[in-house]
């Protein structure tokens, strides 16, 4: 077991560092682009030139990686070109609003998606259907368009929350409450829809194995194989599903913060993005590919822990 | 009711194989209404974009002050006007143009990185197999849509490039896929023989890998597009497109900052991206049942499925000969029939009425090659087939008809019936050692503690000749050999001390010796406890060594049954005596002439 952690430590660091590098490879890739972003379009060739080597872009891109992942290790992302805060300041206010609709929303979709998920595999019938039709509409249509018709439905037609805004739970936690309600709502219609379908996948795979014959045959009642035998082989496969299930929520409230104008992560970086400020871009990547990396090592150790043979052998 | 068309089970034939051509699935995607639906709105969605230059009102970035959030129906802006004072209906189709150009991007991009990784790592194998299914996965595990906009630092508004890494991202499905298709095909005996005959292995390749991989990729394509164009909305959505250029998702950014004023301008671009993800993901769901037959494997409506039950019971009735001969029976099998619902409508009978009776300390042989129907009336017995299954006649088990009444069914399973499967290593819950699940069955069959139940399992562990109970108590099933877990598997079938053994190919899947010891076993057992046994095997060696009778299946009939020395002195009819033939053993022809 310890040779399987030391194995997936390895791995979930090698991703991180392939995955930064190659994001900070390509947001650095034009100094001069960034540097004019910087002092402005009409600045002259020597302004920009200067900048380039204020902002020390004219180092060779593998120290400036050493440089930033030095600084990452220090608990120091550097400053945004525009504001000169602390990314990482900036960071510490932002985050906590994404993880926290992100936290919400994925213990509400696993609730939800494993219920409908078990029932509709095991029970077959009308439930299973409706999930199927449920699941193909759901899926296909895109989160921010649902977040679009809630905002319609309950805060124009029938104001009951508000349309965008974002109170901290420190100041009022009922209004915080009210104000991500929506969001976590539009979120969850594409989330369930195709969490459920993928749980049902892996209740039902299992639910054909021989050995779920077998036990029936020697006379388990069907509650008995469902909760003790089927529901813990289909473990394995619903962790995946739920790692995948995290990240695409990250992806999820990234758009949706958008909508309803979420002072969060994702508001931050899209901002960041079109206005060329590079350091909160790669803070923000640096800070998704390790909430990423955590998940995944999370799920890939439970996996292990969860199959007999990683475990003992 | 009677008038209602009910397919006679008995006149069911099987279906023809369905046709593998390029006419087959067409005409079966085009026999479904949804996908015809979906087919018709894409199609007009397509010529709706691509006619922009030419039928669009106004051009996309055109500005007039009376169209500024001109409701629906204004004249000359069928679809009214937005902040800006620019038509909809105009800027809607030149956004099309673009969401299709964004489409074919990532569809080109999805499929050169995706398609030839998962030929190379499904068909050579060897190291690039590991290393490229390494980068899958890690790609699987990246926030898309973040990366999208660090992207945009890059390379600002560029729709191509965009798209084109988003095609990346996405190919580890078309890489997955098609390297779970190349492993399947790849062993197969066409690719064998091309290979024999000389090809060249891009031929082989192109001819006959591409073929096979075909159709699931083409429906990936409709699910990736799907997720293509939704994630190009989003792009623009987040207010990364172009501004310069009308796009669906940057039409609704800005509606949508507009909402108060004008909420109809929302409404054009949402249900846009909307029906066309949908109807995408959609016609790839009907080009799946079109494409993989037996994909859409259904059930039967409820009310269908009753008067075919119905049906199957009523005949039963009329064909019961003699009622007094199941009395001395252990088990007696009546008129036995189990159908599966076809895609059709119609039903496949798979068991076409069987007789079949043991009684106590018999071991009766079940005979016939793989798909005669033997293992479904194995299974008709305990009450295991697949729930869609259709079962027709009578199971008497010590007197009570076991189809008629499921409960005592359901009370004879493990108690007094027992089961031995036929592939001892999947027959085990792999998550369990093997002591936790035999005790498991027990206490689910008989009131006892824990502690009991344990010392009962260790005993019977011994009783079937494991040498170590109190270790092999303690293991996983992927710790244990095969012979082994049929043991233990027996073990299961016979602890609550049953009357009655249903043994499916006990011996199959083990090797030669073990298979004798497996046998001398159940003997053993059927000697120690007087065990009736229906033993089902396709093998008449092992029908000669342990059977007392024997019955010969085929086509799911009953067509030889009897003594087993007298069968095999003279099988009493043709296909018996082609089956004896066939099983050229050593112990047949010891049987057959000292008998």
């Amino acid at each position: 077991m310890l040779k399987v952690i030391a194995v997936r430590l390895i791995r979930t660091a090698a991703v991180f560092f392939v995955v930064t590098f190659a994001t900070f490879a390509i947001v650095y890739a034009k100094p001069a682009a960034i540097a004019r972003n910087v002092v402005g379009i009409s600045a002259s060739d020597q302004a920009v030139q200067a900048e380039v080597v204020k902002l020390g872009l004219d180092r060779p891109l593998l120290e400036q990686y050493r440089h930033w992942l030095a600084g990452l290790f220090q608990g120091d992302l550097g400053q945004s070109f525009f504001t000169g805060q602390p990314v990482l300041s900036t960071l510490g206010i932002r985050f906590p609003v994404t993880l926290a609709l992100m936290v919400l929303s994925l213990v509400l979709t696993v609730g939800l998606s494993v219920l409908i998920g078990v029932v509709s595999a095991v029970r077959g019938g009308w439930p299973d259907r409706v999930l199927q039709i449920l699941s193909v509409v759901g899926g296909a249509v895109p989160s921010f368009i649902v977040a679009i018709g809630l905002v319609f439905a309950f805060a124009i037609a029938l104001p009951v929350f508000p349309a965008t805004g974002y109170v901290s739970p420190d100041v009022s936690l009922g209004r915080w409450a009210a104000s991500v309600v929506l969001p976590v709502a539009a979120i969850l219609v594409g989330s369930v829809a195709s969490a459920a379908a993928q749980f049902r996948g892996a209740v039902k795979e299992v639910l054909e194995r021989d050995f779920v014959r077998t036990l029936r045959a020697r006379g388990m009642s069907e509650r008995a194989v469902v909760y003790r035998h089927v529901l813990r082989n289909a473990g394995g496969p619903g962790l995946t599903v739920l790692s995948l299930l995290t990240i695409g929520l990250l992806g999820g409230v990234v758009i949706i913060e958008q909508v309803f104008a979420l002072p969060g992560m994702g508001v931050l970086v899209a901002g960041a993005a079109s206005k060329g400020d590079v350091p909160v871009v790669m803070g923000c990547v640096a800070v998704t590919v390790l909430l990423v990396s955590l998940v995944n090592l999370v799920t890939d150790l439970l996996t292990a822990a969860l199959d007999p043979k990683a475990r003992v052998s | 009711m009677t008038a209602h068309p009910v397919v006679a089970p008995e006149d069911a034939v099987a279906a023809p194989a369905a046709g593998r051509g390029r006419r087959g699935w067409a005409g079966r995607l085009l026999r479904n209404p949804m996908a015809v639906a979906c087919i018709v709105f894409l199609g007009a969605t397509i010529l709706f974009g691509l006619s922009s230059p030419w039928l669009a009102p106004h051009a996309p970035g055109a500005t007039q002050l009376n169209a500024v959030n001109a409701p629906p129906f204004t004249a000359g802006h069928l679809l009214g006007g937005d902040g800006s004072g620019r038509d909809i209906l105009s800027r809607l189709m030149w956004g099309t143009q673009r969401t299709l150009f964004a489409c074919v991007v990532i569809l080109v991009s999805a499929l050169l990185a995706g398609v030839p990784a998962g030929l190379v790592a499904g068909y050579r194998r060897g190291a690039a197999d590991p290393v490229l299914n390494w980068v899958s996965d890690v790609i699987m595990t990246l926030p898309g849509i973040v990366l999208l906009i660090a992207l945009y630092t890059l390379i600002g508004p560029n729709l191509v490039a965009a798209m084109g890494v988003f095609g990346v991202l996405v190919a580890p499905s078309y890489f997955r896929l098609v390297r779970g298709v190349v492993l399947g095909v790849r062993n197969e005996l066409y690719v064998d023989a091309a290979k024999v005959a000389g090809l060249s292995e891009a031929r082989i390749i192109g001819r006959h890998i591409l073929w096979a991989v075909r159709a699931p990729v083409i429906i990936q394509s409709s699910f990736v597009l799907g997720g293509g164009i939704a994630i190009q909305a989003a792009v623009d959505f987040l207010g990364l497109g172009d501004p310069s250029k009308a796009s669906w998702g940057g039409m609704l950014q800005e509606a949508f900052a507009n909402i108060y004023s004008n909420g109809w301008a929302v409404v054009w671009p949402a249900s846009l991206i909307s029906l066309t993800g949908l109807a995408t993901v959609l016609l790839g769901n009907a080009l799946r049942d079109a494409l993989q037959v037996g994909a859409a494997r259904r059930s039967l409506p409820r009310r269908r499925q009753e008067l075919i039950s119905r049906a199957f019971a009523a005949k039963a009735e009329n064909d019961l000969p003699d009622r007094s001969a199941t009395e001395e029976a252990l088990l007696s099998v009546r008129g036995l029939k189990v159908a599966y619902p076809r895609e059709d409508g119609g039903v496949s009978q798979v068991v076409r009425g069987v007789d079949l009776a043991v009684r106590k300390g018999e071991i009766r042989g079940l005979v016939g090659e793989s798909g005669s129907g033997k293992t479904q009336t194995a299974f008709s017995v305990l009450g295991i087939l697949n729930t869609e299954a259709l079962v027709g006649g009578s199971v008497v088990f010590d007197g009570e008809d076991l189809i008629a009444h499921p409960a005592s069914r359901a009370h004879a399973r493990g108690r007094r019936i027992g089961y031995i499967p036929q592939e001892p290593m999947t027959n085990l819950d792999p998550c369990f050692t093997v002591g936790a699940q035999l005790v498991h069955g027990l206490r689910a069959v008989r009131r006892t503690s824990r502690r009991a139940a344990r010392h009962e399992v260790l005993a019977l562990l011994a009783r079937v000749g494991i040498k170590d109970p109190e270790h092999v108590f303690g293991l996983y099933p992927h710790q244990i050999s095969g012979g082994m877990a049929q043991r233990v598997l027996i073990c299961g079938a016979v602890a609550a001390d049953p009357d009655l053994i249903i043994a499916d190919e006990p011996t199959t899947a083990l090797d030669v010796t073990v298979q004798a010891e497996v046998l001398d076993l159940l003997r053993e057992l059927r000697d120690e406890r007087d065990l009736g046994m229906v033993l089902v095997t396709h093998d008449f060696g092992v029908v000669a060594d342990l059977c007392d009778t024997v019955s010969v299946m085929k086509d799911g009939r009953i067509v030889d049954s009897g003594d087993v020395r007298t069968i095999f002195r003279e099988p009493g009819h043709a296909y018996t005596e082609e089956l004896l033939s066939a099983a050229r053993a050593v112990d047949l022809d010891e049987v057959g002439t000292d008998g």
